[in-house]
Order: C-alpha cells, then sequence, then structure tokens
C-alpha cells in the first residue's frame, strides 16, 4: 500500500512543484514570447498526461491489488478502447506540434529590416562586428586571420574596410529593431547563448549561421557559450547591452572602423621601427 | 494431394476439442548436438554456453557501471560544491562526465540488455538449446571485454581518458583545448568504440539468426514473449545504426592520426593556423544521432519488452493489446531512424530540416503512448502482487512517462530553442533512458534470478533498494528540469556569476548532490543481495513467479547446458495466458497442450458457480 501512497505524492506533488518552485524561466527580452506560450501549452497537456496516467496507475494498484481468490479479467485485447486512445493521442500531439512549426517558420523568417552583425567564437572569448556606414559586412575567412585581424576579414573587400570591431568588450544592441545574428567560429563548435532572448544557435568553423531576434527591453545580460568547447567552455562570458536606438547609433559612430584600426597598427609597426 | 503438415503447426489450426492422442508434427530438422566443455577454462571463460556468456556480459557491464556510478558521484560533488574538492579540477570534470555518460550508455545499457538478458532469456524463452553461433558468440563477450579494457586504460593514460563530451563532436574532441584531445585519451576512446561495435555485431547477428531460425517447434513470432520481441528488434536496429557510429571513429581517428579533414574545416587555434582545411564537424553530428538516437531505442525497446512480461506476469493478468504491442515495438524501431536530427535544432544545420524532423519526432510519440496505455491497462482488473519485479515496473510506468513527455518538449524543434544544451535535457535523457531503463535492468534482476541461481534474492533488501533508488531518482531529476528552464546550461564546470541564476538554484544543486550519494550507496546494498542470496536465498523451485513463459519450464533450475532435457519442448499457446476463464490455475505454461488445459478446465466449477 506504501506504493498507493507513494505514487499519489509524486503525482500530486510534482503539480504542486511546478507551481510553487522558485525556479521558473528568466523574464524574457526579446520577441519570442510565442515560444514560451508554446511551452506553457506543452506543459499543461503534457502535465494532465501524467498526472492521469500516474494517478490511474495508483487506483489499478490499489482497486485490483493482489487478494486471495480474486481472479484477473481475461481480455486479450479491446480494439475500440485502442482505436479511441490512439484518436485522443494524436489529437494531443498535433495541438503541440501545430503551434511549435508555426512558431518555428517565424523563428527561421529573417524580417528584411533586420540589421546583421557578426559574432565570432573563440576560445574562450567572444568578438563582434557590425556593418560600418555602408550596411555591409566585409567577407572573412579563417585562412586570413593574422596577428593585426583576428577575425580574418578579407582585406580586398571594401565592404569591409568601415566595419566596426568589439573584441574583449560588451556587445550593444538597439532597443525594438529585428537584429540578425550572423555567427562564425575560429576554433571549434561554440554556441551564442543569451537566455533572455530564448534563441541560440551553435558557431561552426568554415560556416555562417544565423538567428534572429528583436530586444524588447533595455539592460545588461550574460552571454554564455552552450556548447562544449573545451577546458574553458564554462569561463567564455561577456555581456550584451540593450540601449535605445539614438544612444547605439551614437555610440556605434565612435567606434573606430576596421581601415582605421589597421591604418594605426600599421603606424604602430613603423614608429617602432625608427 | 495429400496436405502433410511441415514445420511448426500454426495457431489457428490447433482447435480447441484436439483429440487426446494429438501429437505434434515432427521437426523439419534433428537436434543438432552442442559442444560440450571439457575443462574448466572453456567452460567458464572461453564458454560457448549462452547462459554464462550472458553472465560474463552482465558482470562485465555491471562493473564498468559501477566505475560510472563513482564518476557521477564526482560530477556531482562539484555541481554541488564548487570548489571544496581540489582534485577535481575543469580537466578531471569534463573527463568524467564524458567517461560517464559513454559508460553508461553503451558499456553498461546496451551490453546488459543485449548481451546479458538477450543471451540468457533468447534461447530459454524460444525454446532452444542455445545461440545459433555459440562460437561467434564467445568471441562476441571477449571482444567486448577487450573495448572494456582499452576503455578502463584510458584512465591511466598520459593525459587521462578523454574530456570532449559522449558526443565527441570535433573539431574541439581532437584539439588541446580538450583534455586528451592531443594524447590518448580520444585514441582510446575511438579504439574501444570500434572494437565495441566490432563485438557487438558478432552477438547482434547471433541474437537476430536465433530469433528467426531457433525457435521450438509451435513458437510462432506472434507467441513469442514481447521482451523477446524487444531484444530482438532492438538488436536489428542496433546492426543497422552502429555501423554509423563504426565509420565516424574511423574517420575521426584519421583525422587525429593521419591529418585526413573529415571533420576538420580550416581553423585556427590559439594563434596557429592548422593544416586541416575543407571537412564538416556537421558531418560527424549527422552520423553521431543516426547512430545516437535508434541507440535511444536500442536502450528502450528491450526495457519495452521485458517490462511488459513483468507487469503481466505479477498483474496476472495477460498484456493487453498484444498484437498492438508488437507492431508499436516495431513501429517505433522503424520512425527512429528517421528522428535524428531532431538532437541538432541548433547545430546550424540547415533549419528547414526542423519541421520534418519535429512531425517525425512528434508521431513517434503515438506508438509510445500506446504502449503506456497497454501496460496501464494491464494493471486495470488484474491481480496485483507487489512484488520487488512489480514494484520496479511501476517505478518504470512512472518514470518513463515523464521522461517521456519531457521529450514532446524537446522534439517540438522551437520549443528545443531555449532548452536546448540547459539541464532539461540532462533531466530529460536521464529520466527516460537512464533511470526507466535502469529500473528495468533491477525489476528483472529479481525476476529472473531465481531462474539463474536457483534461489530468491531477499526481499527485505529488495524493498530497501526499491525505495531508496526510486524516490531518490525522481527527487534528482524531476527538479533539475526546472535548472534547465532557468537556463543554467550543461557541462558547466561551475555556474559562476550570472544575473539570471538566483542563489537558491545552489541550494538545489546541493540537495540533488546529497539524493544523488544516497541512491548511489543504495546500489551497494543491490551488489551484496546479489551475492548474498547465492548461498542464503531461500529455494526457489522451477517457477516461483508461476509464469507461463519457456524459461520457467525447463526441466533443471538453473538450466543445463542445452537448456532443454532429450526433447525440445513444444509451444501451444501465446505467453499470456493468465487468469484464463475456467483454468485449474491462474496460468497456462506455453507448452501445456490443449487437451490438458480443457480436461481440468472441464473438472473445474467455473468461478461463481
Amino acid at each position: 500500500m506504501k506504493i498507493v501512497v507513494l505514487l499519489l505524492l509524486i503525482a500530486i506533488g510534482s503539480v504542486l512543484f511546478h507551481l510553487a518552485s522558485p525556479w521558473y524561466w528568466t523574464p524574457i527580452a526579446s520577441n519570442w514570447e510565442y515560444i514560451d506560450h508554446t511551452i506553457t501549452i506543452t506543459f499543461w497537456i503534457t502535465g494532465v498526461v501524467f498526472t492521469l496516467i500516474v494517478l490511474f496507475v495508483a487506483y489499478c494498484v490499489y482497486r485490483y491489488r493482489y487478494k486471495p481468490g480474486q481472479q484477473a479479467h481475461y481480455e486479450p485485447e479491446n480494439r475500440k478502447l485502442e482505436g479511441w486512445l490512439t484518436l485522443v493521442t494524436a489529437i494531443g500531439v498535433i495541438a503541440m506540434l501545430a503551434p511549435g512549426l508555426i512558431v518555428w517558420h517565424q523563428f527561421i523568417t529573417v524580417p528584411k529590416d533586420a540589421s546583421a552583425f557578426e559574432v565570432v567564437g573563440q576560445q574562450w572569448q567572444w568578438s563582434y562586428r557590425y556593418p560600418g556606414k555602408d550596411g555591409k559586412l566585409g567577407a572573412a575567412d579563417n585562412k586570413h586571420i593574422t596577428d593585426d585581424n583576428p577575425l580574418g576579414l578579407i582585406a580586398e573587400d571594401p565592404n569591409g574596410k568601415d566595419d566596426v570591431i568589439i573584441q574583449g568588450d560588451d556587445l550593444k544592441l538597439p532597443l525594438g529593431r529585428p537584429v540578425k545574428v550572423l555567427m562564425r567560429s575560429i576554433d571549434v563548435l561554440h554556441d551564442f547563448y543569451v537566455p533572455e532572448f530564448r534563441s541560440k544557435m551553435d558557431m561552426i568553423p568554415g560556416m555562417v549561421t544565423y538567428f534572429w531576434f528583436t530586444p524588447t527591453r533595455t539592460g545588461t545580460f550574460d552571454v554564455l557559450c552552450a556548447e562544449l568547447c573545451g577546458q574553458g567552455h564554462a569561463y567564455m562570458r561577456s555581456k550584451v547591452v540593450v540601449v535605445p536606438a539614438e544612444e547605439f547609433h551614437a555610440w556605434l559612430d565612435r567606434q573606430p572602423t576596421f581601415a582605421q584600426l589597421r591604418q594605426n597598427e600599421a603606424a604602430k609597426i613603423r614608429q617602432a621601427a625608427k | 494431394m495429400v496436405d502433410v503438415p511441415r514445420g511448426p503447426m500454426p495457431p489457428q489450426i490447433i482447435p480447441d476439442t484436439v483429440p487426446p492422442d494429438y501429437l505434434p508434427p515432427p521437426a523439419e530438422v534433428k537436434d543438432v548436438e552442442l559442444y560440450h566443455a571439457h575443462s574448466w577454462i572453456t567452460k567458464y571463460v572461453f564458454c560457448q554456453d549462452a547462459k554464462i556468456i550472458a553472465l560474463q556480459y552482465a558482470g562485465t557491464a555491471l562493473a564498468i557501471g559501477f566505475v560510472a556510478l563513482v564518476l557521477s558521484w564526482l560530477m556531482r560533488l562539484q555541481l554541488g560544491f564548487p570548489g571544496v574538492f581540489a582534485f577535481i579540477d575543469v580537466n578531471a570534470y569534463y573527463q568524467f562526465i564524458t567517461m560517464h555518460g559513454m559508460v553508461m550508455v553503451i558499456y553498461l545499457i546496451t551490453a546488459i540488455f543485449l548481451g546479458g538478458f538477450g543471451n540468457y532469456l533468447i534461447p530459454l524463452m524460444l525454446g532452444a538449446r542455445d545461440m545459433a553461433f555459440p562460437y561467434l558468440n564467445m568471441l562476441s563477450y571477449w571482444v567486448y571485454f577487450l573495448a572494456v579494457l582499452v576503455l578502463v586504460s584510458s584512465f591511466f593514460a598520459p593525459g587521462g581518458p578523454t574530456g570532449a563530451g559522449w558526443t565527441l563532436y570535433p573539431p574541439q574532441a581532437i584539439l588541446s583545448g580538450t583534455p586528451g584531445g592531443q594524447e590518448w585519451g580520444i585514441l582510446l576512446m575511438l579504439i574501444s568504440l570500434i572494437l565495441f561495435v566490432a563485438g557487438f555485431t558478432m552477438g547482434g547477428l547471433n541474437y537476430v539468426v536465433t530469433v528467426l531460425q531457433g525457435r521450438t517447434r509451435g513458437m510462432t513470432l506472434m507467441r513469442m514473449p514481447l521482451t523477446v520481441w524487444g531484444i530482438f528488434t532492438a538488436t536489428v536496429m542496433a546492426l543497422l545504426a552502429f555501423p554509423a557510429l563504426f565509420v565516424a571513429c574511423v574517420m575521426m581517428l584519421f583525422d587525429r592520426l593521419l591529418g585526413t579533414s573529415f571533420f576538420m574545416p580550416g581553423l585556427v587555434e590559439m594563434g596557429q593556423h592548422l593544416k586541416y582545411g575543407g571537412g564538416s564537424p556537421i558531418l560527424f553530428q549527422h552520423l553521431f544521432w543516426f547512430f545516437g538516437h535508434p541507440e535511444v531505442y536500442i536502450v528502450a525497446l528491450p526495457a519495452f519488452g521485458i517490462v511488459s512480461d513483468l507487469i503481466s506476469t505479477h498483474a496476472r493478468k495477460n498484456i493487453f493489446g498484444y498484437r498492438m504491442m508488437v507492431w508499436a515495438i516495431i513501429a517505433i524501431g522503424a520512425l527512429s531512424f528517421v528522428v535524428w536530427a531532431h538532437h541538432m535544432y541548433v547545430s546550424g544545420m540547415n533549419p528547414a530540416f526542423g519541421f520534418f524532423f519535429a512531425v517525425t519526432t512528434l508521431i513517434i510519440a503515438i506508438p509510445t503512448a500506446i504502449k503506456v496505455y497497454n501496460w496501464v491497462l494491464t494493471l486495470w482488473r488484474g491481480n496485483i502482487h507487489l512484488t520487488i519485479p512489480m514494484l520496479f515496473a511501476l517505478g518504470f510506468i512512472v518514470t518513463f512517462v515523464n521522461g517521456g513527455l519531457t521529450g514532446l518538449f524537446l522534439g517540438n524543434v522551437v520549443v528545443d530553442v531555449p532548452l536546448s544544451d540547459t539541464m532539461f535535457v540532462v533531466a530529460h535523457f536521464h529520466m527516460v533512458m537512464g533511470v526507466a531503463p535502469i529500473l528495468v535492468i533491477f525489476g528483472a534482476i529479481y525476476h529472473w534470478y531465481p531462474k539463474i541461481t536457483g534461489r530468491m534474492m531477499n526481499e527485505a533488501m529488495g524493498q530497501t533498494h526499491f525505495w531508496v533508488t526510486f524516490v531518490g531518482a525522481y527527487l534528482i531529476f524531476f527538479p533539475m528540469h526546472y535548472l534547465g528552464l532557468l537556463g543554467v546550461p550543461r557541462r558547466y564546470y561551475e555556474m559562476g556569476e550570472t544575473a539570471f541564476v538566483p542563489p537558491s538554484a545552489h541550494t538545489l544543486n546541493e540537495f540533488i548532490t546529497i539524493v544523488a550519494l544516497i541512491v548511489g550507496a543504495a546500489q551497494i546494498l543491490f551488489v551484496f543481495n546479489l551475492i548474498w542470496s547465492l548461498r542464503n536465498g531461500r529455494e526457489a523451485g522451477s517457477n516461483p513467479w508461476h509464469a507461463t513463459t519457456l524459461e520457467w519450464q525447463t526441466p533443471e533450475t538453473p538450466p543445463g547446458h542445452g537448456n532443454w532435457g532429450k526433447e525440445l519442448p513444444v509451444v501451444y499457446r501465446w505467453a499470456y495466458d493468465y487468469s484464463v476463464p475456467g483454468a485449474a490455475e491462474d496460468f497456462i505454461p506455453q507448452n501445456q497442450p490443449p487437451q490438458r488445459a480443457a480436461t481440468q478446465a472441464s473438472l473445474q466449477p467455473a468461478p461463481g458457480e
């Protein structure tokens, strides 16, 4: 009989834990509240199914526990019941899948007015790159990486000359504007992950991956790596600061461009040679 | 033309009113003489008897499983009490999680279900004298043993074992930023996996051929116990899935040793341009998960099969919807080959794949749900004996339903995006393919121990073992989902300072660690019970649970070499004739001829009269 009590405790306790738990998702800071809604729907459907099944098992164990002289019912199958259960399950699955697929379609369809910026991962730090005045990111390749060109920009590409590179500093993003995150890796797999944005994607050397979102509140959020990348994985951190659009553009205008940085570097080298 | 019956008589043709002098048709082929061991070495070491090989497999798997258990303790110590244990540095932590994962999935659970239960139960349940190829069967175990030795040796190799995570994703798996990447660790891991696959293939072919060719007269496929269906389907899947892992390992070995670039694009490691170029890390992920997803069901299907038999036997009721159960096993096996990329929704593969794989993944929920309903409906209107195997089966239902339902979060592509690579995933897969199948393994050991040894396991120790293991495992993994919901990533040596993780989450981590230590310790009691009951257990007799299946009808307990006496058993009925109305007892063994049952039934007054 202890097992019946335990099964009841599990069914009721799990629901109470869910309702009372202080551990729930962190407040969202992007447009993906649809994802949160889909998770909520899924919690409802699966929670009801879990509770019903465990309660039913508890009932069966209580009601049909062994008693001398009792005989089990003999019924090899029941086509009708099995058919109904299959149908109800299929409906539940569709109720979860359909909203999921609709939101996924939104997730992978980048709005035309989204402005792109680049995130580059390497063991174990983050770098960022914004397109300059021309709005275009210059081409880049790991082959071109040198000490004074850490992200491997292709020097011949005119689009890259006015790009702004941020290393060892926070990522800044404008509030309320859709952004497309383009991601590259210099060495191994990484994953650009900001829990408040509800979105993430792996970064792969030799490929450019992407996702998009719209920041919906100002603030400073943690950037973490979500794909095991070696010893420093847990320490590969950065911050993203969401600021009003005007403030963002004013800040971006103050940053030196890739071409300016290279000139400075070249000047330094000439100075050192003298 | 005279219609001479050949081979096993189909079940429908045997009417209930068979004349008393009915004899089944003769066997198509003569009984073959087995190789008989002459020395201690050929009897207990290089043994060709499937039952001994089963024990060798199970013993080795449990032994290496205990290593994995200790590793899980160590990693939990770090997560619960970061910085307290100086010897658990970053490298050691990643080595512990990698080896824990790989050992549990492959070297323990896969090996014990297929090599252990498969070897012991397939011949006995089907009325065969042994596996189809006993010599190959022996070789299979010894290659597996070698694979385990190579794996263990990496603990003592320079640089220690690999710390690449059990998924071994390149490029990091073979680079210097990962423990063992540029030393011995990854090499030994890849070689061990290659050996494992080779060894498994020998055993796997054996199980498949024995199921298809070795069944005794009357044992049609649709009369096989679900245990055999589960193990058989899982073995077919493993034979199709493991080659993907095999080639992935060989290719990575080439990348690491010969400088090929199958999985290696052009990259710059710590400022150094490496010579690699042109390869694809995502290709490895596809190969790995083409193996890795079926692997989930390779572990799950034997558990499904075994738990069906445990529930049916101990509830004294036929399994509900047997044919549906068989078709569900086959459907799950087939579908599991078209869902692999649901592990890769955020891998950077073409995102349009997400639609396809989310649909296939959620479709697979339907046959899986049917199985759950049928287990529960088997309990309904049963006569439930709360034996230890039954308790473990109930624990399986709870944890499997829980883990299966959280799979609906992760399978539904867009919901996976925030949850992927968090502790939610860790909680999910431990519940569904760790705790649930392991509860079945325990239930199965308590269930078949009397047949293997002739003695019952100690009840009091078994009860304690069940309660601590089941309640503890639920307390560990249920709250862990909520850490993932918070956003805590998996594979983090320490969380450090973040804005989104409240300090109370750390208290939860401490709690989980303490429970994990207790649950682990309870397993020592289990091992003690295994050994203690060998001598001190109650005498079991040949059929202590009053079960119908053939392994309980052997002339000797434990069964001797060759399993059966002079004559192989003949099967007259399905495996689930429990509580048949009008029968003398609440079970009718599969090898009991119909006329006896009919005669006895006619002598007994119907219930209620």
